[in-house]
């Protein structure tokens, strides 16, 4: 399957020129880039493992695919993406994010329910990859 | 799935257009506007004959280099590496900021700032403390300029426990494979500076531009004191004016000179000293005149005219 | 046209018998309002023969202290600061008849948190006096004192974002169609294929409570099987409004009850359900973690009409106090009315923390909302993923595009449809980010996301010459002047 979280999951994956693009979109309005990489990719997983720390005063985006380019040679097996922080008053959130790179093989997820009183079903979604310990979550194994 | 490949094809590019088969060049230059920077350099700084002439002629090398690739008969990316060897107080940093300016206005640098460093900002000071502290400069600078100062106190191989070949390393390897990205200026001394390059020969082939910065003659450094002086609104009496250049012909002579910064600290010294006479006679009452002027005594009170022997 | 006072005061003010209201005190045009004042703008159609100070007057007095005739009870009181104070009236442009009346209200007359009463005071009495022909509230301006008694949107445009963990486009959603009929497994089936194919949000329609046709309970049962089965399918956190709208108070908590037991992030209610009810409603959201939408079910009664009524972008500035999360605000290219300069007045007034004065747009004051949470518009009704970049142009990113008969109309079925408008939205943000003239090359950027994508080139073949153009009935009444910059 494929995980479509993220602001451009539904298009063909982004080449280097077009993330840079949208990465200079985010420095030209002032907010930090930030990276993250998970191997858990459920939906309330909101905290994936920074790469780095938050990329303040850029003015280019090469700066930060040159760190996009380190994370992949390290985490290239997992899901990454590229998030923009905004500080300014009335946000003081994030305000883009998407995917960047992804497992070649993404199981997906599952969903389990159990019944319980009357016709009521409570559900989870689980995630396939978790079933493995980190680390060896993707790939052929 | 590789992030590289696409099965789209990429949007056009604002950039593409198709090539070019003539190029009016006043109309060119005049577009690109390098002709204002120009200007402004030769205006605001003293002398340099030698050094504005070689920019000008690295501008004209960039305009062309630039027409080339509108007309699709070049596609490399050129080496725009510099140094800068002379001593302090030549103006090396404001020709870095000119220099990013016009590589900005010919598009050879996409943001056009400069990032000043020396080695302490780019070297940790344990293990694994300077790559990202070399990479974290670095980031900041793409796009732009980055200027290192004293760039040889990167290498000290007499010190084990040094960091600083790292930072070498990395800065080699941008130099040579992110050159669209970022250029590097490098400035120091002359002779530590060769010797520096003779040590790490890596430098040496990755820069284009050497760059010297002579000293500024005794007739510039009274010229840039004047120009100082005129915009603190401050002027020499004509005394005071002979005065100084015999301050000029000793000072150079007397170590850790720095062209146009001892000049100006000079006279900063010289105010002090005027401003003291003036209290000295309370019952006095002040023209705009009596202000603005430094006299011969304000000079001629320096201890470099005691110690003819430097030292 | 602004004269002078003609206030009588001291005992002569007292005397029985009936008094013109621009004597009575209604009428101040020295008055300075107060930072503290509520100010209402009223657009006054006198009856023939009538003056138009005396109508605003009159119009000031009956919506706070007075009454037809001189009462000696008013001596009770101190009735020169409950008296509502007309302080200008300006004739509306290229309108004979019609004027702008402007009415400052000082703050004491209003309940801390209460647009019932807010509402019963300003257009509670006033609009059926006969010396008026028409009389429409046309906006209002809320002084930081007043707004800081209200709880605001329960959640935000800024944290829904944050739950629902997409940011930088707007949200897409769709309603269920057809609008009755369908039993609860049925309707599942439409909410999971649309949320499958790519939507972020369902919608119950407004209509949609508990019907012979299907009961709440089996909507919502069914609803959560296919948000949860989407949810899996995707790795996104989807959800459906529920519409927790009933007959009494009572049963509407007992539906938003089991809409969170069975672990919805939104629920809906509807503006008819009373703006007591919606406040009740924001507050258990906020206590709760649930989103809130609201439908404007019924509001074009009485906010289309130019000349009589309350302009929706009252009702807006009142729903974001109230509480609720969404607000249904206007599409501009969709089939239902709103002209580009009124909407795009409606939807900062949500979205900003500051609203300046902009005539253009139909916004008449300065207001300053003093932090409270943004409430998130709601664009709906007749779109298609064909117009998305004069949508994104129109309205922005904090929107919430929802494409009802464009996604389960489309003729590749509802998945096909909810995906066609999920890349023609993404290939647009993308375009608009990387500073392509998005407006002008929009249909060009969709034919070519069109390319990998046979769910959007079919459904702009389908759609391709849809339009809506008819003449609008509510527009500014000042157009864009050369120095105004927008």
């Amino acid at each position: 399957m494929r995980v479509t979280q993220g602001c451009f999951s539904f298009l063909p994956d982004l080449t280097d020129e077009q993330i840079s693009r949208q990465v200079q979109y985010c420095l030209g309005h002032g907010w930090a880039v930030n990276i993250e990489f998970t191997d858990d990719p459920h939906p309330r997983n909101n905290f994936w493992e920074m790469w780095g720390l938050p990329m303040f005063d850029l003015r280019d985006a090469a700066g930060v695919l040159m760190e996009l380019n380190e994370c992949r040679k390290v985490y290239g097996d997992r899901y990454i993406r590229m998030s923009a922080f905004d500080s300014s008053h009335g946000w003081e959130s994030v305000r883009l994010s998407f995917i960047v790179n992804r497992p070649k093989q993404e199981p997906g997820f599952r969903l389990e329910r159990h019944e319980v009183n009357g016709r009521n079903i409570r559900y989870t979604t689980k995630s396939y990859a978790v079933d493995r310990p980190e680390g060896v979550r993707y790939g052929d194994k | 799935m590789s992030p590289q490949s696409s099965s789209v094809p990429v949007p056009k590019d604002a950039g593409e257009t198709p090539p070019v088969e003539r190029v009016d060049l006043r109309r060119e230059f005049a577009e690109v506007g390098i002709g204002e920077v120009l200007d402004q350099l030769d205006r605001e700084l003293i002398g340099l004959k030698p050094v504005k002439t070689r920019i000008r002629e690295i501008a004209s090398l960039l305009l062309i280099e630039r027409i080339r690739k509108r007309m699709n008969l070049t596609s490399e990316v050129p080496t725009l590496h510099m140094s800068f060897t002379g001593n302090p107080g030549t103006g090396k940093t404001t020709v870095a900021l000119r220099i990013a300016s016009i590589l900005h206005k010919l598009g050879f640098v996409r943001r056009g700032q400069v990032v000043s460093v020396t080695r302490d900002e780019l070297v940790g000071q344990y293990i694994g403390h300077t790559a990202p502290k070399t990479k974290e400069i670095l980031k900041k600078a793409m796009g732009g300029v980055l200027f290192i100062d004293e760039a040889y106190y990167l290498h000290r191989p007499d010190n084990e426990r040094d960091y600083g070949q790292e930072a070498i390393e990395i800065l080699l390897q941008v130099m040579e494979s992110q050159r669209e990205d970022l250029v590097v200026i490098l400035a120091g001394y002359g002779d530590r500076m060769d010797k520096f390059f003779a040590s790490n020969p890596g430098f040496r082939s990755r820069i284009a531009h050497h760059i010297d910065f002579p000293d500024y003659s005794d007739d510039e450094l009274l010229a840039i004191a004047e120009l100082m002086l005129q915009d603190m609104n401050y002027r020499f009496s004509a005394d005071a004016r002979q005065a100084f250049v015999r301050y000029i012909g000793l000072r150079k002579t007397q170590p850790l000179f720095s062209n146009a910064r001892s000049i100006r600290n000079a006279l900063d010294r010289m105010r002090l000293r005027q401003a003291n006479r003036l209290v000295a006679d309370l019952d006095r009452v002040l023209t705009a005149e009596d202000i603005m002027s430094l006299e011969a005594s304000d000079v001629l009170a320096s201890r470099v005219f005691s110690n003819r022997s430097g030292g | 046209m602004n004269e002078l006072s003609m206030t009588v005061r001291g005992k002569d003010r007292y005397k029985s018998g009936v008094m013109e209201y621009k004597k009575m005190g209604y009428w101040e045009p020295d008055y300075e309002p107060k930072d503290t004042d509520v100010i209402a703008l009223f657009r006054v159609t006198p009856q023939d023969g009538v003056d138009p100070i005396e109508a605003s007057a009159a119009v000031a007095g009956e919506s706070s202290t007075a009454t037809w005739t001189v009462v000696w009870t008013d001596r009770l009181t101190a009735a020169e600061k409950y008296r509502a104070k007309c302080y200008r009236v300006d004739p509306v442009p290229n309108s004979p008849g019609q004027y702008f009346a402007y009415i400052a209200y000082d703050l004491d007359l209003f309940e801390n948190g209460s647009i019932a009463n807010l509402s019963a005071s300003i257009i509670g009495n006033v609009f059926g006096f006969k010396p008026l022909k028409a009389l429409r509230l046309e906006d209002m301006r809320l002084p930081v004192a007043y707004v800081k008694t209200f709880q605001g949107p329960a959640t935000g445009i800024v944290v829904e974002r944050e739950r629902m963990d997409k940011f930088g486009r707007p949200l897409l959603g769709a309603t269920v169609k057809p609008k009755l009929g369908l039993s609860g497994r049925n309707y599942g089936r439409v909410v999971y294929e649309a949320l499958k194919g790519g939507l972020d949000f369902t919608k119950d329609d407004e209509n949609i409570n508990s019907q012979p046709f299907m009961h709440w309970r089996e909507r919502f049962l069914y609803c959560m099987e296919a948000v949860n089965k989407a949810q899996a399918a995707s790795g996104e956190i989807k959800g459906t409004y529920l519409n927790v709208t009933a007959g009494t108070m009572e049963d509407m908590y007992e539906r938003a009850e089991f809409a969170k037991e069975l672990g919805s992030v939104i629920i809906m209610i509807d503006l008819v359900i009373g703006y007591t009810a919606i406040q009740s409603m924001a507050k258990w959201a906020r206590r709760n973690d649930m989103i809130l939408h609201l439908h404007r079910a019924g509001h074009s009664t009485y906010t289309r009409q130019r000349n009589h009524g309350v302009s929706f972008r009252v009702i807006a500035k009142w729903m974001r106090l109230a509480g609720v999360d969404h607000i249904h605000a206007g599409t501009v290219v969709g089939k239902l009315e709103g002209d580009p300069a009124t909407t795009r007045g409606y939807y900062d007034i949500c979205r900003e923390d500051f609203n300046p004065a902009r005539l253009e747009h139909g916004v008449f004051f300065d207001q300053n909302w003093a932090s409270l949470n943004k409430l998130m518009p709601v664009a709906s009704g007749g779109i298609h993923a064909g117009q998305m970049h004069q949508l994104l142009d129109h309205l922005g990113e904090d929107v919430v595009l929802q494409f009802g008969g464009g996604t389960i109309g489309h003729p590749m079925g509802i998945q096909a449809g909810a995906t066609a408008n999920r890349v023609a939205l993404e290939a647009m943000i993308l375009a608009r980010n990387e500073g392509r003239d998005y407006l002008h090359e929009g249909p060009e950027i969709l034919a070519r996301a069109a390319a990998t994508c046979t769910p959007l080139k079919a459904a702009l073949e389908v759609w391709k010459d849809v339009t809506f153009n008819y003449e609008s009935t509510d527009m500014p009444d000042y157009a864009p002047t050369p120095s105004v910059s927008m």
